[in-house]
């Protein structure tokens, strides 16, 4: 165990698994995503209070999702890179930011497209709403530290301390809906009991969330690849590429 | 039929721009995201290259 967790935590190692699956988790992320829209689109039936408007949740839901996953990873890896030492797991942090935020404004974006007709407002100062933005901040944080940072071991160490510390926003934007009164609706599908919504307007949805995370672990791979090509640049190895 | 679901029952623009929006950010990641590693790659064997001649 202690053996292969050293194996896969050696940068050429990594390089080749990841350059092997990121084809698979392209064409799995494509496919998942084309059917998820079509059915979201097309197949799922109209809402009955906000007709075809409830549509934005087959992104607006995935978006907010892979922006939590994204960031729990990115805090995760972080994590281990400054316990353990190890440089893959900074590197996989770095990677993930970009796209952690980018699935933020996402979450934002599509989230002010569909509060704008539902609840009469772009936007509001709500808990959920607030928690959001600053997990966009701390992404957006997180990359301007390492951006400062010419010295690559200074800049996983300052980065990686801010999002271990920023973690705490995520169960707070997650229980938001709960702890606090919200405009936000509630939880959907994470939640004791049967889920609020009906299977034929449920299976678009959890296919876009799947879609959504092979997506994610495509882009991951191939920005954590980059990061090891930039971080092993003296490196052997590289001569065998 | 179409325009009926161009339409989106009066929710076209929220719809629409909702999915074009969320097409557009993916695809610019990914196409960023691949740039940058050919870019990268390229350096590194242009530098691998350049030190098997010294």
């Amino acid at each position: 165990m202690w053996k292969s967790f050293h194996q896969f935590a050696s940068p050429p190692h990594f390089y080749r698994l990841a350059g092997y699956l990121i084809p698979w988790f392209g064409v799995a992320a494509l496919i998942l995503i084309l059917v998820g829209t079509y059915g979201g689109l097309v197949l799922a039936p109209a809402d009955y209070q906000q007709g075809d408007g409830f549509r934005i949740i087959y992104v607006h839901v995935p978006s907010a999702t892979m922006s939590l996953a994204a960031y729990t990873l990115m805090a995760t890896a972080a994590g281990i890179g400054l316990i353990w030492r190890i440089k893959l797991a900074h590197a996989v942090a770095a990677a993930a930011a970009p796209i952690g935020a980018s699935f933020t404004f996402l979450a934002l974006a599509t989230g002010s497209l569909w509060g704008k007709p539902m609840w009469g407002t772009w936007w509001a100062w709500d808990a959920r709403l607030t928690s959001e933005l600053i997990l966009l901040f701390l992404f957006l944080g997180y990359m301007s530290l390492r951006a400062a940072n010419d010295d690559t071991g200074k800049a996983d160490r300052a980065s990686g301390l801010l999002a271990v510390v920023g973690v705490v926003n995520v169960p707070i934007i997650h229980y938001s809906v709960e702890w606090w009164n919200s405009l936000h609706q509630g939880a959907t599908i994470i939640k004791l009991g049967e889920p609020a919504i009906t299977g034929d307007m449920l299976w678009p949805l959890l296919t876009m969330m799947v879609g959504f995370g092979c997506y994610f672990a495509t882009v991951l791979m191939i920005r954590a690849r980059s990061q090891v090509l930039q971080r092993e640049r003296n490196s052997r190895w590289l001569k065998d590429l | 039929m179409l325009s009926d679901f161009l339409h989106m029952g009066g929710y076209a623009g929220y719809v629409w721009g909702s999915f074009g929006l969320t097409a557009a950010v993916l695809l610019i990641n990914l196409v960023g995201a691949k740039r940058q590693f050919k870019q990268r790659l390229a350096f590194v064997r242009r530098r691998m290259a350049a030190e098997d001649k010294t």
